[in-house]
């Protein structure tokens, strides 16, 4: 157990005030960071890296990495209370996040949701701390055909196991796809579906798409539905954390689950997102009552975060043990490391253990103090759903075009922001599904270029996804997946026969 | 002894006239540093130690803000500082990707819709290769991928950039024949190419240097005129210096990158100055001379009239190659 021996030696490192104190810090900051739809965590890493270019490479990596939890843990509580994702990766707690807050549930959502995170994130921790090594070898098997698979995966997964009917998922994902593609394409070199405009040449941004589709058009129906002059009633009272904590134990196999999904995800690029609308999906399919699902159910918001977190934590060991960034913010530690004078890389575990294994104590630290802190504020944050929708929602309007306006700084994200408010509104009225679009706009892209890099190599050929048993076992999983509801078809039909049969017998 | 007082008096007299009499403008708000790539990469890293080293020296009073405008392969963030004409708040750190992001693609920018600064460095471009892979030298390799035609993987960043024009350099030069698989990054790249996905690269020295030292990837040869000057051991066997010439490894094709620094056109003569003359004390600090050397990278500072021939003639350069290797748009 030498990883315990250098995990205590790490303790050791971290634990002077001043560490503690810029790790209160990052949390709190890293909570506002995530609560602002639009700010996120690699902006908000990134705006206050330069505040650390004189403090020690141990201090300024404790500070930053306690933003980035604190993002984690702030991006569900606008999810929860307003059906705006703060990050990417709450969008799946949106789902019966805000069902809950509406039935008056707030605290007991946003408690499910802080405590997911917190397993969520230990269990990623853990998986750094012991297998570190291991794991950082299994990544370096991933190619573009191991890619693609996982990709792959994520998508089959969400046609089969979804309860929505299958047309409409494809066609909200295909949307997704086609507006993954506007922009620079990177195997061409050349601009697609710009249409000359400038504007559209970045494509379109994940975070300003999901404001408008999630926030805007909630507002639009929550105003259809007649405006209330009356604030919910919600109870400022500690206890529902306690009360919350004691429902816990029910949702044990959930939870390992969605620890699994996870870290899987962080550790394979496909990062916290998908792992939060995997982890959503498997609790959905894997219930006694599904179709209490979207409609406050506390397992819908734990699932959804425990997997973020896995993921958000286990997407920070390819950064350390071989130099790869598993998300934008870890992309944004690691210029960070250079800056600070460290190399990241392979050597980095065996070169600075004083700084590897502190920023790994510093994780264990951060994710307990960023936890009790934002229990502490649950109450708080429940009472503004006391104040009357129309006094909060020009102010939630407010926030979401100052958050799409801070993505990339640009005035035409506003508008990109209220279209999208309105293609919600249609999705939500003609009850098309809105995670597909959502999933598909996130991965698009990379399952594009794994796709397109896969068949560079093979020259076209397809028998490259079933070239090796790993990713020819992933490619054959998903395939299973996305047949799977077929088969069900096929038994209800044979039972219906039989039935049938024995009826006229 | 009289003399010498005096000319030194003189001299601190024409010092202290100097700033007076030159540096009239001042930035009186943020200056924004406009990076064309996402956080983390090689000029989001080269503006942020700018950003250190102005902060740390107190060359400005102002605050620096870096914004990352990644958009369409960096044309976002470059476009968006050429339409910002006479606004003298605003650089952006550039690299040949100003001329190869036009040549390839339909994205509307000419690098003379910007005011250069000065080139604050080389880029230098290595060959790399796995290290438990067979090759020792440049000529195995080459006589290896053209026994093989197109089964040799070179992995890059971006379509018909900076690697891939390399890669198509080699290809002309030998008559070897690559499959060229482009990536989002370099750091992507190396992980690949230790994975063993990839054959070989063409990473800059910063992209690869943790895989070299950890004995992971082995350099073939440096694609430039010269061999690197930085001679402090890197790995337990070799320094920056020790790895070849491609010429004199016996492949006579040759590539290095500019890294500069531009601003709005459209600006007045003072303001350019103020930048030049900013950037002639950043690049010399020792803090700059301890990131040239961490990042392999050529130590270069090119302003004015120079600063331009130059541009026009590696702009020329890329059009020939470019063009040879099909990578111009229709």
């Amino acid at each position: 157990m030498e990883e315990l021996s250098l995990l205590a030696n790490g303790f050791g490192v971290i634990l002077t005030w001043q560490n503690i104190g810029l790790m209160m810090i990052g949390i709190l900051l890293g909570i506002i960071v995530g609560v602002l739809p639009g700010l996120g965590g690699p902006n908000g890493v990134a705006i206050l890296l330069p505040l650390t270019f004189g403090m020690s490479p141990t201090s300024a990596i404790i500070l930053l990495s306690c933003i980035y939890w604190g993002a984690l843990f702030g991006g569900a509580i606008t999810s929860v209370l307003f059906n705006i994702p703060g990050e990417a990766w709450s969008v799946a707690t949106t789902f019966d996040g805000y069902p809950m807050a509406q039935n008056g549930q707030a605290g007991a959502a946003l408690t499910n949701a802080f405590s997911g995170s917190f397993i969520g994130a230990i269990t990623g921790v853990l998986l750094i701390t012991f297998l570190a090594p291991r794991v950082a070898a299994f990544a370096l098997e991933f190619g573009p055909p191991e890619f693609f698979a996982v990709f792959f995966l994520t998508f089959c997964s969400f046609i089969g196991l979804g309860k929505e009917p299958k047309a409409k998922i494809m066609a909200a994902m295909g949307l997704g796809l086609l507006l993954a593609a506007v922009g620079m394409d990177t195997v061409s070199g050349d601009l697609r579906m710009t249409f000359g405009s400038r504007e559209l040449m970045r494509g379109f941004d994940f975070l300003v798409v999901v404001i408008g589709l999630f926030g805007i058009s909630e507002i639009l129906i929550t105003i259809e539905e007649g405006l209330a002059f009356k604030g919910k009633s919600a109870k400022i009272d500690l206890k529902v954390v306690l009360k919350t904590w004691a429902q816990l134990p029910r949702y044990f196999v959930t939870m390992i689950r969605s620890c699994v999904v996870g870290c899987w995800m962080g550790i394979t690029p496909g990062g916290a997102v998908a792992a939060s609308f995997m982890g959503y999906g498997l609790a959905k399919r894997f219930s006694k009552e599904p179709d209490s699902f979207g409609k406050g159910n506390p397992e819908g918001v734990l699932a959804p975060e425990t997997a973020a977190h896995a993921a958000g934590t286990a997407a920070l060991l390819p950064m350390l043990a071989l130099g790869i960034p598993g998300s934008a913010t870890a992309a944004v530690l690691l210029g960070g490391l250079m800056i600070w004078g460290l190399q990241p890389g392979p050597l980095l575990f065996t070169e600075q253990k004083d700084f590897v294994w502190g920023l790994i104590a510093s994780m264990y630290l951060g994710n307990i103090a960023g936890l009790i802190i934002v229990l502490s504020t649950v109450p708080l944050f429940a009472a503004i759903l006391k104040v009357p929708f129309s006094i909060i929602a020009p102010m939630i309007l407010m926030v979401c075009a100052v958050g799409a306006y801070t993505v990339l700084g640009s005035v035409h994200d506003i508008w990109i922001m209220a279209l999208f408010g309105i293609v919600g509104y249609i999705f939500k009225k003609l009850t098309y599904p809105l995670a597909p679009l959502v999933l598909a706009l996130v991965l698009g892209d990379r399952l594009e270029d794994a796709f397109r890099q896969s068949m560079l190599t093979s020259k076209g050929s397809l028998d490259i996804f079933w070239s090796n048993g790993l990713c020819g076992s992933i490619t054959t999983i998903a395939i299973l997946l996305l047949i799977s509801p077929a088969f069900g078809w096929i038994r209800d039909r044979i039972k219906a026969s039989k039935s049938a049969e024995s009826k006229f017998a | 002894m009289k003399i010498s007082t005096l000319s030194v008096a003189t001299c601190m007299a024409l010092t202290m006239a100097a700033p007076a009499a030159y540096a009239q403008w001042q930035p009186t708000k943020a200056i924004e540093i406009v990076v064309p790539f996402s956080p983390g990469g090689a000029s989001d890293q080269m503006a942020r130690v700018v950003q250190a080293i102005i902060t740390k020296n107190n060359l400005i009073k102002q605050p620096i803000v870096i914004q990352n405008k990644a958009g369409a392969s960096g044309a976002e963030g470059l476009i968006d500082v050429a339409s910002d004409k006479g606004n003298p708040h605003k650089i952006i750190v550039a690299s040949t990707a100003i001329y190869t992001v036009p040549l390839a693609s339909s994205v509307p920018f000419n690098w003379r819709d910007l005011n250069p600064i000065a080139m604050i460095a080389q880029d230098q471009f290595v060959l790399w290769v796995n290290a438990s892979s067979p090759y020792t030298t440049v000529k195995e390799y080459i006589a290896a991928a053209k026994q093989k035609p197109e089964a040799f993987r070179m992995g890059g960043t971006s379509s018909k950039r900076e690697d891939q024009v390399i890669t198509a350099q080699m290809e002309q030069a030998t008559g070897a024949k690559f499959t060229y698989i482009p990536y989002k990054g370099g750091g992507e790249v190396s992980t690949q190419l230790v994975g063993k996905h990839l054959e070989s690269c063409t990473n800059n020295p910063s992209e690869s240097v943790a895989q070299w030292r950890a004995n992971q990837l082995r350099a073939l040869c440096v694609f430039d005129s010269s061999r690197i000057g930085y001679k402090t051991k890197i790995t337990e066997t070799q320094a920056w210096s020790d790895i070849p010439t491609c010429k004199e490894a016996g492949l006579d094709v040759q590539y290095t990158m500019l890294r500069g620094i531009f601003m709005p056109t459209g600006v007045t003569a003072e303001q350019t100055k103020f930048y030049v003359d900013l950037f002639a004390k950043i690049v010399a600090t020792p803090e700059w001379k301890e990131y040239l050397e961490k990042n392999a990278l050529k130590q270069e500072f090119v302003t004015g009239e120079a600063f331009n021939t130059f541009l026009a003639k590696d702009e020329n350069r890329h059009r020939e190659i470019m063009k040879a290797a099909g990578f111009l748009k229709q």
